[in-house]
């Protein structure tokens, strides 16, 4: 996919290694020259130096042919008109917003524009880690409607020892992956859980708790 | 014509003028701005309110009542944050009327198609800078 990334510093520069690490290629725009100098030292990616919300600079960086544009800069009305620009002026098929200010999440949704907190999904992370210290891994996911999550079946579990198909889980609930041991598989009806499996289970969010009752046998 | 409810985001030369002007023309007036020694520019028969904050951070829109707002005008020295706060005035709390101040007459076009208000202080200059050139030439031209 072909990716423009609008920010600076540090983040930015983990940001864009991590998707040139997945084998997309990048373009990032950055404001301050310095920047610009290190991760064109130190990146695989094109780099323009600008302010990403100019219409021409977004041009110049190719956005008349990228599949997703990603602002965040430390301001959020910069990654609002960035993101507007994107869309509208420059037909990008996805543009994502990083908000600083959390209440910003669902007022730029309310103006068409994708949002992310970082503040919002690390907290709901480590809410959720917390409450359950067998649950890894929760991943929100369909705009927080879905939860994808790791479980560690141990003994206390109720389900070690029943066949998939007879573990009753809601409705809106899916084991999806077994990982026993260094082996990882996609369990079938007639596999046994045992003790020590950690299962990925897709679920709805309003499911969450019940789901996760009904392995582990504890509530949070 | 009756009292407005004004929101006035940004104290700076335009704002504290803006401000004063509506206050004394008796509307209600709360504005805003990041920094507290901008109040300064306000006129003492200002009678409005004061918000010192982030006006991108919808808490302090809330703070300053913005619900209740007839009018809301976007004049911070840049672009992004005015056209941001007149389009979150506008779409998310609902305010009838927002204008915004654009300096870029480039991103003016953009937000004329949003349909905000806006004033492009560069653009005004430049008509009037045009005609003053305009007027001079047809003088000159007089002279001759």
């Amino acid at each position: 996919m072909k990716v423009i990334l609008v920010g600076s510093g540090r983040t930015l520069y983990f940001l864009g290694q991590t998707f040139v690490a997945q084998g997309h290629s990048i373009t990032i725009i950055d404001r301050d020259s310095d920047d610009c100098l290190k991760l064109a030292r130190n990146l695989k990616a094109t780099i323009v130096q600008g302010d990403a919300s100019e219409p021409s600079i977004l041009e110049e960086a190719g956005a008349r042919g990228a599949d997703i544009v990603l602002a965040a800069t430390e301001s959020d009305p910069d990654n609002l008109i960035i993101c507007h620009m994107a869309q509208s002026r420059f037909g990008v098929p996805r543009a994502v917003a990083l908000v600083n200010d959390p209440d910003n999440q669902n007022i730029f949704r309310k103006l068409g524009v994708d949002a992310i907190s970082t503040s919002l999904t690390v907290a709901s992370l480590i809410e959720q880690r917390a409450a359950f210290d067998q649950v890894m891994n929760v991943i929100p996911a369909s705009e927080g409607r879905v939860m994808i999550s790791e479980v560690a079946l141990d003994e206390r579990s109720p389900v070690v020892g029943l066949r998939l198909a007879d573990v009753q889980l809601p409705e809106d609930a899916l084991i999806a992956v077994l990982n026993r041991g260094s082996e990882t598989l996609i369990p079938r009806g007639h596999t046994v859980l045992e003790s020590g499996d950690r299962v990925l289970v897709v679920m709805l969010t309003r499911s969450r708790e019940a789901t996760l009752f009904k392995l582990t046998g504890q509530s949070s | 014509m009756s009292s407005l409810y004004v929101i006035v985001v940004g104290c700076g030369r335009l704002g504290a003028h803006l401000a004063n002007l509506l206050s004394r023309a008796e509307h209600r007036v709360v504005v805003i701005d990041r920094s507290e020694a901008a109040f300064a520019g306000l006129s003492e028969a200002f009678s409005g309110f004061r918000v010192e904050g982030d006006a991108a951070e919808p808490g302090v829109l809330k703070q300053a009542k913005i619900e209740r707002a007839d009018l809301l005008i976007a004049a911070t020295q840049r672009d992004n944050v005015n056209l941001m706060v007149a389009l979150v005035a506008r779409e998310a709390f609902g305010v009838p009327h927002v204008m915004a101040r654009v300096y870029d007459p480039a991103r003016e076009q953009v937000y004329r198609e949003l349909g905000l208000s806006t004033v492009c202080p560069t653009l005004l200059a430049g008509e009037a800078f045009l005609e003053l050139v305009h007027e001079a030439m047809s003088q000159g031209g007089a002279e001759e």
